[in-house]
């Protein structure tokens, strides 16, 4: 009986295959034709929307849909609709290539992703494979794009933010000693630390405490806190994501530890944490290209289309995603490329025309990128006033 | 022909035959994308099953770190793979060389573990697994090596305190892992690496140490006391174990551009997940596992039409599937209406 | 000053560590079985608070003992559907089933709730102790967990020695056979042990998330495998040996986390628990096992 029913299994293994084969032949055939036969664009998009770091890849998926939708109402990218699928990689290097390969079955042409900086590297390594074209909203690691010629980020490289915070901080004489509480076993948090101690001893800034903390054990941080309160900090700066950073403003305020807080753009979306007391967050600095109560109109449309949408306040991510594909956007219509060109010659046309747009967007005024896929941006520094981000 | 060889052969067969369609397939151009990547990692994990197999089924020890043993396999070889990257060696040379290390390493590793942990007993022994599989993680993701003209540097703290010269590389860089392995994984290697793992579980399960080990977990008093040397064996048995995770490592490695180690990969929730293809496979039971990791390995991925709901489906059918397969009244049940049951019967009436 | 505040901060966690591990030793002891999911029943619990606090507005208090109540029963609803009928499979298949179980429990709540994090109010409301001008503070939250852990264990101890429900676990962790030969209802002990477990596991979700106000679909299962690791630290089975094994392994990741290194912490816990289980295989207070030939 055992027997029958592997067997079985492996039977119904070999027919789910051929079912898989069957399925990447139909799409692979009309790879740019939508159902009814027009030609379309296909965007894919990855990114963690199960597992620990779904908030992350949720806002991409959902960034990029709203922006998708926007050009196609408004007629396409020169005239030709735009089809988008988004994939979960579960924040995992492996998952994310699996991701890529799925999208490639159904067609994609262009990708915005991966969300996350280790699984943007594995895929990066892919899609230079395929010179398929690749816009990463949010992989920040300087890997994502070395030696990978097809590849662009819209988020600043973490050496970059790390440098221009410790900058920030000598520059304006904000502190001279600082702390800092970073996540150890993350690729974005340990890029940006890394770089900013190294620039703070060059600026004659004190580390007083240089506390970890990691993936599995994120919850209680006063005892780092403690620490920095100790050492006689007078600013800690937190290269973190708002998720844990609410805790620790939280925390801090318990142990009575009434300081400076500096962050980057990984704590923007802190005051649209649901239940969380913007009081705590008063007078927390970050530098950061998005602030979704930014005052321009396109902050606003996005951010009430978002919120209407998805019931949440879009963050950074959401905002990099939607940068995003406006990027390929703008590179599409000056390449003038064509539903019907190969990937790689698709690749090659926007390889040329991305660095000779300038972008508004929702995280910059006039981006550009160079060949090596660096956007160039300015970083505006807000400090949090009565529960809203201001200029500084 | 006995029915051991018999049943072996047609393991080996149900792998080579998977091969060559799947090579076949291939070559026609008519194999998606998607299962073109994933060759590699289900040979990875059949690896793993087979592997933990060993430990769990034929030596009877709950193992809960048994992802650990794989991350240190992935690290050494690509850390070997990065050293000789420039060095102009043939690649499926080094590639090669880089499992074996890997292999030997964990083996190493596999023993000075199982010195300590192997005393233990029961849920014991496997909360120690899942302890010691959680600090290499941890300590892997501190661990910063760098490479230039004065030799190797080593931290523990930051790429800063290597103290490199200006034209030195860093090689491992604590959380961010290794980047830019190449990429020598392939379905053949893959293939030739599990059959070769499945050749020496079933050559060991049956020569003389297996016979040993298999009679120290049915009872380990009575073979104590006819002068089995419980150590030695439980060690043997453990260390191939862990030196085969390592191989699979190696080639989980060499599989994609860059190598970090997070929970998703090496922390227990993996070590737990290869633990679910061992005991849906059947507990021992060498064909069982591979095919169980195989299916377990693709199954995410085709509900990938699912979206939103992809891994609450994957969760009801492990939850069903383990009913199925291992609840005594489902058994009954499958007993009572067998298609062999039933089978039998038509013939029984053909023959009438 | 300082050494004292890693202390009590080290108390608090481990506080949370031991009411969980009270839990799932519990559960251990009685039915033999490591319930994974028991750290997901802490996240639905701590789900059900903040719906009722944020949704209807009630009172923490009446919140907390609704979530007790919905929190029995999906324990005991899980027991009935997914581990009863393996009761006479090998252990393991009960173990990799209640994996599914945890996955299922996460799912769901990453389709209800979304995965941004919420930030929980706490259920506490208590003026925060100062001594020492000020420079030792405890908070309500630490109080209330250190004196709720106190009196858990103390009633759970009670209830096992002085009750007839609770002789009758004891009869069931010793011999399941020879309970049933003697007229125990073995199926009935063991639901009630899970419905205990996870009400139990509702107070933790209460107190954990009030203490560190976070709440995703993750919330449990890292604190929940802590927890594990704390009642085997105590020796499983064995109820103030869950309660010294959750407090000190609080205080050891603290201490640690202050004095040697913050990113070895989680090593440094777990390389302490390897070296306790070498020289008393058993945990702390675990019982020893004889052999019988």
């Amino acid at each position: 009986m055992k027997k029958l029913v592997s067997l079985l299994l492996a039977v119904a293994m070999v027919a789910t295959l051929l079912v898989g084969c069957g399925n990447a032949q139909t799409t692979t055939t009309d790879a740019n034709a939508s159902a009814d036969g027009q030609a379309v664009f296909k965007i894919g998009g990855i990114g963690p929307v199960t597992g620990a770091a779904a908030v992350y890849g949720n806002a991409v998926k959902n960034g990029a849909q709203i922006a998708v939708d926007e050009i196609n109402a408004a007629g396409g990218i020169n005239g030709v609709q735009v089809e988008y699928d988004f994939q979960d990689d579960e924040c995992d290097a492996e998952k994310s290539v699996n991701a890529y390969n799925t999208l490639k079955d159904w067609g994609m042409q262009m990708l915005v992703g991966s969300t996350t900086s280790g699984c943007c590297v594995a895929v990066a390594a892919k899609s230079a494979e395929d010179n398929m074209f690749q816009v990463t909203p949010s992989g920040s690691s300087v890997d994502c794009i070395n030696g990978n010629d097809n590849v662009y980020q819209v988020c600043f490289t973490d050496p970059n933010q790390g440098a221009a915070s410790a900058d920030y901080i000598a520059d304006n004489a904000i502190a001279s000693k600082v702390a800092v509480i970073y996540d150890s076993s993350d690729v974005y948090s340990s890029g940006i630390y890394e770089k900013f101690s190294a620039e703070a001893t060059q600026k004659g800034l004190e580390i007083v405490a240089a506390e970890a903390f990691t993936a599995d054990n994120k919850t209680d941080f006063t005892t780092q806190l403690q620490k920095a309160k100790d050492g006689g900090a007078e600013l800690v700066f937190l290269p973190i994501y708002y998720t844990e950073a609410t805790l620790i403003l939280k925390q801090a305020d318990t142990i009575g530890f009434d300081t400076k807080f500096f962050g980057c753009d990984g704590l923007d979306g802190i005051l649209a944490v649901e239940n969380f007391d913007v009081a705590l967050a008063e007078d927390v600095m970050l530098l950061t290209p998005f602030a979704a109560d930014a005052t321009d109109d396109m902050t606003k449309n996005f951010v009430a289309k978002y919120t209407e949408s998805y019931g949440e306040t879009p963050n950074q991510f959401a905002a990099d995603a939607y940068d995003a594909v406006y990027a390929i956007k703008a590179a599409a219509e000056k390449a003038g490329i064509s539903a019907d060109m190969s990937i790689s010659d698709m690749c090659e046309a926007l390889k040329g025309a991305i660095t000779e747009i300038s972008l508004d967007g929702l995280t910059g005024v006039g981006m550009t990128w160079n060949a090596e896929g660096e956007v160039n941006k300015d970083p505006k520094a807000v400090v949090i006033k009565n529960g809203a981000y201001v200029a500084m | 022909m006995n029915k051991q060889l018999k049943d072996n052969l047609i393991t080996y067969g149900i792998i080579i035959a998977f091969y060559a369609i799947m090579q076949t397939l291939s070559a026609t151009g008519s194999l998606s994308s998607l299962f073109k990547g994933l060759l590699v990692p289900v040979c990875v994990y059949t690896i793993m099953a087979v592997s933990l197999n060993l430990t769990v089924g034929i030596l009877g020890e709950l193992s809960l770190g048994h992802a650990g043993f794989m991350c240190i396999g992935a690290f050494v070889s690509a850390f070997f793979s990065m050293c000789l990257k420039n060095s102009g060696m043939n690649s499926i040379v080094r590639f090669i060389i880089a499992i074996l290390l890997g292999a030997l390493v964990s083996a190493v590793f596999g023993v000075l573990i199982g010195i300590p942990v192997l005393r233990l007993r029961g849920d014991y022994l496997a909360i120690v697994t899942l302890a010691f599989g959680e600090i290499i993680k941890n300590i892997v993701n501190v661990l910063y090596i760098g490479k230039d003209e004065n030799g190797m540097h080593l931290s523990f703290t930051d790429t800063a305190s290597l103290n490199m010269s200006a034209d030195g590389e860093v090689i491992v860089k604590g959380p961010q892992g290794i980047t830019g392995i190449p990429n020598d994984s392939t379905f053949t290697i893959g293939i030739i690496v599990l059959l070769l793992t499945i050749a020496i579980v079933i050559n060991f399960v049956n020569s003389r140490s297996g016979r040993a080990v298999m009679a120290i977990r049915d009872n380990r008093i009575a073979a104590e006391s006819v002068g089995i040397n419980i150590s030695k064996y439980k060690l043997m048995a453990f260390a191939i174990s862990a030196s085969m995770a390592g191989a699979a490592g190696a080639l989980y490695s060499h599989n994609l551009n860059n190598l970090m180690a997070q929970p998703k990969n090496f922390g227990y929730n993996m070590s737990i997940m290869i633990l679910v293809y061992v005991v849906l496979g059947g507990i021992g039971r060498i064909r069982g596992s591979i095919i169980a990791a195989a299916i377990l390995t693709v199954l995410p991925e085709l509900l990938r039409g699912f979206s939103d709901y992809r891994m609450l489906i994957y969760s009801i059918v492990l939850i069903v599937m383990m009913l199925f397969n291992c609840a005594p009244a489902a058994l009954e049940l499958r007993e009572k209406y067998s298609l062999k049951r039933l089978f039998g019967k038509k013939l029984k009436k053909e023959e009438a | 000053m300082s050494f004292w505040n890693y202390l009590i901060n080290g108390l608090s966690l481990g506080s949370v560590y031991a009411i969980i591990a009270l839990g799932y030793t519990m559960v251990y002891g009685i039915a033999k079985m490591l319930n994974f999911a028991h750290g997901d029943v802490i996240m639905v619990g701590g789900f059900v608070i903040y719906t009722i606090m944020n949704g209807a507005g009630l009172n923490p208090l009446l919140a907390v003992l609704i979530s007790i109540v919905a929190c029995t029963v999906l324990g005991v609803v899980i027991e009935k559907v997914a581990y009863k009928p393996l009761r006479k499979a090998t252990p393991l298949a009960v173990l990799i089933t209640a994996i599914g179980v945890s996955y299922l429990l996460q799912n769901v709540a990453l389709l209800i709730f979304g995965s941004d994090a919420k930030l929980f109010t706490s259920v506490v409301n208590m003026t925060p102790i100062s001594l020492a001008d000020g420079q030792i503070v405890i908070t309500g939250e630490t109080q209330i967990t250190i004196i709720a852990c106190i009196i858990i264990m103390i009633a759970l101890s009670l209830f096992i020695k002085k009750t007839k429900a609770g002789q009758a676990m004891l009869a069931v962790s010793e011999d399941k056979d020879a309970a049933e030969l003697m007229g125990i209802n073995v199926n009935g002990t063991i639901s009630l042990t899970f419905a205990i477990g996870s009400g139990l596991a509702a107070v933790a979700g209460a107190l954990l998330c009030s203490a560190y106000p976070t709440l995703t679909p993750y919330t449990g299962s890292m604190p929940g495998i802590k927890a594990f690791v704390a009642a085997v630290f105590g020796g499983i089975g064995s109820i103030p040996g869950a309660f010294i094994g959750g407090i000190l392994l609080g205080i050891i990741e603290n201490l640690s986390k202050a004095y040697i290194s913050s990113q070895m912490a989680d090593a440094i816990v777990f390389s302490v628990l390897i070296i306790v289980l070498l020289v008393k295989p058993t945990g702390l207070l675990g019982k020893k096992y004889s052999e019988k030939v």
